[in-house]
């Protein structure tokens, strides 16, 4: 698990790097901070379960086991990401893990999923859904519609709000009437599990007890996973609307990453600095290798479009 | 074969989709009890509430979850019941829908049918009379079929569920009962072609859903005149069959676009710019244009009326063009 956070993390402070050379064209958004939530949510599922992210979806896709060098060419826009270069950061997928995709529209994803959850349901499957969605997410509609629908139809979904405090740059809980994302789900019948997404292990055991409840045909379930977000909304922004001092509080002191490492080592595990060392040189050589990839093919912009009505057939 | 409305041709192809095939499955409001024109009557006996479901007021996660259901594997039919009230749901069909494919690199298909009613009937006012389906032909990744007939409205519906491409169906509501020979062992058509309605060698009249049929009765009055009015109904706005009105336009020289929506930035107008980049030399006659005003649809009928493309006004067009002629 801790692998897979330092994994998370490296590629993270990659892909800034990459932003701040101008490698990464487009916007990213860092899930730096909130590595437990991907890690102890998403390592809950089984390969076969379907997965719905976010815009910041990073540390979800790795987690569902994607592979780092063509995320990272994804993110360079380069031939042989894993959307060939045509999504970006905020479209990255792979479905062959069955991760099913990140989403630009906060809480679209929701909707996406009550649907991915009633084509399991109607085919007598026993795979489960996630769909991770953050906090700004419950102030959408679809949040409602989705999760009533999961509720009507019985379906086997795992709602999880990754409660990072900021919708964009706005504190979510300014913009947020009555008690919140997780009361709002009570009220439409899910039960709701609480968890402090900061400590992984915790995260891990509450997501392992949701997921199996609704895998055994318990009908769907929300999950509210407490973390922070230490970097702005974007790589780019500095987050000047944040109080002072509280993410660099958040990082010495609640960082997900530093108090998994600190457990396992008092538990008298060692190596656990090669774990993070070989993390940071498999992210290092993910993004060199993305660097010296190719653009693709500009012809490829009309493949993928629709097969009735292709732009090939008539591109102006 | 055998005589049918356009609703029951519609039924008869889906309810033969589903009996072929147990991935397609359709979801909306109001489906167990028929839909509200009758479009699903007596399906939910036959297919049960898990393959025709009754959804919630929910036009964003009715069309949302279709996505969700397409990519998972299944083929779903998604019904809007009115194409206004789909306006609830045009994040979940133009931002996600018609892009999953592409954004993903090809790793999605998304075979979703998004069954639209659209039009003016009587007395339906602003939001249930709307004409939208030129919004959707601007939208990458989608296939948007708009028939006219009772036989069009069996095969093209078989078609748009057969395809593995994201369908805008648009219905027309003012057709539900209109009433035609339907072979429903026809060969399957192609999406994007389109029917030569009736011949002739004056002028083309390009047109489609229920003004086809305002169309064919101009023609009809035409031709009594000694005007030989060319039909067309593309039947499919994306793709369109531009070769059938090239074709058309080069014999005639002449092209009036007649639809119920809105003229300004209707399909139209893409028509008429086709035509003229590729057989502008053709043209004997300027291009004319029918459409509603932009205004909107209003609930009195003398109001509602005055909206309307009629065949009178298709006749009279085409008297225009065909007078205009240089000696």
């Amino acid at each position: 698990m801790l692998a897979l956070m330092e994994r998370i993390r490296a590629f993270e402070e990659q892909a800034i790097l990459a932003a701040e050379r101008k490698l990464v064209l487009g916007a990213i958004h860092p899930s730096i901070g909130q590595e437990g939530v991907a890690a102890g949510v998403v390592g809950a599922l089984e390969r076969t379960d379907a997965l719905l992210s976010t815009h910041r979806g990073h540390g979800h896709t790795l987690a569902k086991g994607a592979d780092a060098r063509a995320m990272m060419r994804e993110l360079l826009g380069r031939a042989g990401g894993c959307c060939g270069g045509k999504g970006g950061s905020m479209h990255i997928a792979d479905f062959s893990v069955g991760m099913l995709g990140a989403n630009g529209v906060v809480a679209a994803n929701i909707v996406i999923a009550a649907g991915a959850a009633h084509a399991v349901k109607l085919r007598g499957e026993t795979r489960v859904v996630a769909c991770i969605f953050g906090d700004g997410a419950a102030n959408r509609g679809t949040f409602l519609e989705g999760l009533n629908w999961a509720r009507v139809f019985d379906l086997p979904l795992v709602f999880v709000c990754e409660d990072n405090r900021y919708s964009a740059s706005t504190a979510t809980v300014s913009v947020t009437g009555g008690e919140g994302p997780a009361a709002r789900a009570a009220s439409l019948g899910l039960p709701v599990t609480e968890v402090d997404g900061n400590d992984a292990l915790a995260t891990r055991a509450a997501a392992a007890e949701v997921v199996a409840r609704v895998r055994a045909g318990g009908g769907p379930a929300y999950l509210h996973c407490r973390t922070y977000r230490q970097t702005g909304h974007t790589s780019a922004d500095a987050a000047a609307y944040r109080p002072e001092g509280e993410a660099a509080a958040m990082a010495t002191g609640d960082d997900p990453v530093a108090r998994l490492r600190e457990t396992l080592a008092l538990a008298g595990e060692d190596g656990l600095e090669a774990l993070h060392d070989a993390a940071q040189a498999e992210m290092r050589a993910a993004l060199a290798e993305a660097e010296a990839a190719p653009w693709p093919d500009a012809a490829s912009v009309y493949d993928d479009v629709q097969d009735v009505g292709s732009p090939a057939l008539a591109a102006y | 074969m055998g005589r049918m409305t356009y609703l029951e041709a519609a039924r008869a192809a889906l309810a033969a989709a589903m009996r072929a095939d147990a991935r397609v499955w359709c979801l909306g409001e109001d489906l167990g009890r028929g839909g509200v024109f009758g479009q699903y009557k007596g399906m939910q006996a036959e297919f049960g509430p898990d393959r025709v479901v009754d959804t919630p007021i929910s036009e964003a996660c009715i069309m949302g979850a279709g996505l969700g259901a397409a990519l998972m594997g299944t083929r779903p039919v998604v019904e809007m019941r009115f194409s206004d009230f789909a306006l609830c749901a045009v994040d979940e069909l133009v931002n996600q829908a018609a892009k999953a494919r592409f954004m993903f690199g090809g790793q999605a298909r998304v075979p979703m049918v998004v069954r639209q009613p659209i039009g003016m009937w009587r007395s339906s006012a602003a939001q249930h009379s709307q004409s939208l389906e030129a919004w959707y032909a601007h939208i990458p990744g989608l296939v948007v079929v708009c028939p006219s007939s009772p036989q069009d409205n069996h095969d093209l519906l078989a078609a748009a569920i057969a395809c593995d491409d994201p369908v805008v169906y648009m219905e027309h509501k003012n057709l539900w009962g209109l009433e035609g020979e339907v072979d429903e062992g026809a060969a399957p058509v192609t999406l994007g072609k389109a029917r030569r309605v009736t011949e002739g060698a004056d002028v083309t009249v390009v047109s489609w859903s229920a003004t086809v049929h305002a169309a064919a009765e101009a023609a009809a009055a035409l031709a009594a005149e000694g005007i030989g009015a060319e039909v067309i109904d593309l039947r499919c706005l994306w793709p369109w069959d531009q070769a059938m009105v090239l074709d058309s336009v080069r014999r005639t020289g002449r092209l009036i676009v007649a639809h119920e929506a809105v003229a300004v930035g209707g399909f139209g107008a893409e028509v008429a710019a086709t035509v003229a980049e590729h057989a502008g030399d053709a043209l004997r006659a300027p291009v004319r244009r029918l459409g509603a005003p932009r205004s909107l649809i209003a609930y009195a009928p003398n109001l509602e009326d005055r909206l309307r493309v009629t065949a009178a006004m298709i006749a009279d067009a085409a008297r225009d063009v065909v007078g205009r002629v240089a000696a």
